[in-house]
């Protein structure tokens, strides 16, 4: 007996899956930034039914709404043209996909077999704010401190290739009189 | 049931954005001493329904070398998601009806906040694509513009709030609204606007104005530089797409500003029963229609930033100071 839940589970793993070939198959980078897009709000739908709320807006408010827009901002700043396929792009197609199918298997397969966890119902895992907040900010403070330095590191490196570099003195003529 | 209640949701929001635009044309008419629309119906009141009905039977052009598919999907992108984030927004309390509780809202969710600011959050791309696939340097402009505007100011106005929700405890509008209860000495209500977070009031007013695109911060639609910014190249309904998702984010944006700084439906309550159940509704309304009035009068009285300015002003000036409300309320509280 298929359940609401789990028919919805379905429908928004083939949007996330159909979104990530989609990505791959475009040849116009708008489109594939487009297709992310789809990706990372199916994917939010898919935390909303596992009971992540919070998790599930972040998702859409940070990677869909902010992180896209960049994505999508920058495409259109540099008016980026459609992809050119040549032979190595070719070469990667025969090579590519069927090695990360076999990778994708064999990481599957680690995890249901090694890591202990079994099934999970849906709705049950913690989710609310409520309890997220103590979690990261009791248990998982350090790694959670730790990642936003590592943020930090990012936005100063950023700022740092994005500055312009000293204007160097116009150099001196060669020869002449 | 909740079928009814989007259908009459909807058709309520539909009808306040034609009726919003009336209301702008009055306000501004009159702040420039003219008395905007008058010949259709008392008071031009059959306007809006003139102006839906001349949009929709005009000719609907597509302007050659346009990216088709983008250039359709960018108006139902901007109207669908300012439309759905209503659905989050509670008008009032809880009616009972013949044993039946009726709820003033769609769906109530425990992170009915957070899922409004997600759903605006997306609402950027029908800009963003509307100019990028229109293949016009006035609409590719005015795209950009509003992309990083609105990226820019969507922190400042997720922190504004913050506070808010440090003083509630939850992101559930229900309980915002709740916590605002009561009076102080038994007349200033206890709204969020009055126990502190008037920064933070401040901050959200700034950076919704930006998140809306509209005056002082318009600079997506420029008229005076980018012809009409990212619609430049959309006519008859798909320009009105973007209308009305430009007025429905403006109602939306004041029904939070309502929830969160203003009490919600909360005000003086008397009369017999009927009365009773339709007076926290007015009260929404009416402070909705304030803050509507607000957005209007400062579109009749400020002049338009310039680009630099407005990102300076965005990054240099609001964000630090919403930090400094978060801190400091974060500080109040745990006192």
């Amino acid at each position: 007996m298929l359940s609401v839940h789990l028919v919805l589970f379905l429908v928004f793993g083939a949007v996330a899956l159909a979104g990530a070939v989609n990505l791959l198959a475009q040849t116009h980078p708008i489109n594939s930034a487009l297709s992310l897009i789809a990706v990372m709000a199916a994917l939010a739908g898919e935390y909303l039914l596992l009971g992540a709320e919070f998790v599930a807006a972040v998702q859409v408010i940070v990677y869909a709404g902010a992180i896209m827009v960049l994505f999508v901002f920058v495409i259109m700043l540099l008016n980026a043209g459609v992809e050119e396929r040549t032979k190595g792009s070719r070469v990667a197609i025969l090579f590519g996909i069927p090695g990360m199918l076999l990778g994708s298997l064999l990481v599957a397969w680690v995890l249901l077999r090694y890591s202990g966890t079994g099934e999970v119902a849906a709705g049950a895992l913690p989710g609310a704010p409520k309890t997220i907040g103590p979690l990261l900010f009791h248990e998982f403070l350090l790694p959670f401190e730790i990642t936003s330095i590592l943020i930090l590191i990012a936005i100063m490196g950023a700022v740092v290739l994005a500055s312009k570099p000293p204007s160097s003195p116009v150099p001196p003529r060669e020869g002449g009189f | 049931m909740s079928v009814i209640k989007s259908a009459v949701v909807l058709g309520v929001l539909l009808g306040a954005v034609a009726y919003t635009v009336w209301l702008e044309r009055k306000v501004v008419g009159h702040i420039q001493n003219r008395w905007g629309p008058t010949r259709v119906g008392p008071f031009g009141l059959l306007q809006p329904i003139a102006v839906g009905l001349k949009l929709f039977v005009k000719e609907d052009l597509t302007p050659p070398y346009v990216y088709k598919p983008l250039y359709i999907a960018a108006p139902l992108i901007a109207i669908i998601f300012a439309l759905t984030s209503i659905s989050m927004v509670p008008f009032g309390n809880d009616v009972v009806v013949g044993g039946y509780t009726i709820p003033f809202q769609i769906t109530d969710v425990n992170t009915g906040l957070l899922i409004i600011l997600g759903i605006t959050s997306i609402g950027v791309y029908g800009v963003a694509l509307a100019g990028w696939s229109s293949n016009n340097k006035y609409s590719l402009l005015g795209g950009l513009r509003a992309s990083a505007q609105m990226v820019s100011y969507e922190i400042s106005l997720g922190l504004s709030v913050v506070g808010v929700l440090i003083m509630a405890g939850s992101f559930s509008l229900r309980t915002i609204v709740d916590s605002q209860a009561g009076l102080f000495w038994g007349f200033i209500p206890r709204w969020n606007i009055f126990t502190g977070q008037f920064v933070g009031f401040f901050c959200y007013l700034i950076a919704a104005y930006a998140e809306t695109n509209r005056i002082p911060f318009d600079l997506p639609e420029a008229e005076t530089e980018l012809v009409a910014g990212y619609h430049t190249e959309y006519s008859s309904m798909k320009f009105a797409m973007f209308f009305m998702a430009e007025y429905a984010n403006m109602i939306t944006v004041g029904c939070l500003a309502t929830l969160l700084f203003f009490g919600g439906w909360r005000g003086p309550i008397f009369g017999p029963g009927i009365l009773q159940a339709i007076e926290p509704v007015f009260w929404f309304v009416a402070k909705v229609v304030v803050f509507l009035f607000i957005y209007i009068w400062v579109r009749g009285t400020l002049p338009r930033f310039r680009y630099d300015q407005l990102m300076a002003f965005g990054w240099k000036v609001l964000l630090p100071l919403s930090l400094a409300n978060l801190i400091a309320t974060a500080i109040a509280v745990a006192w």
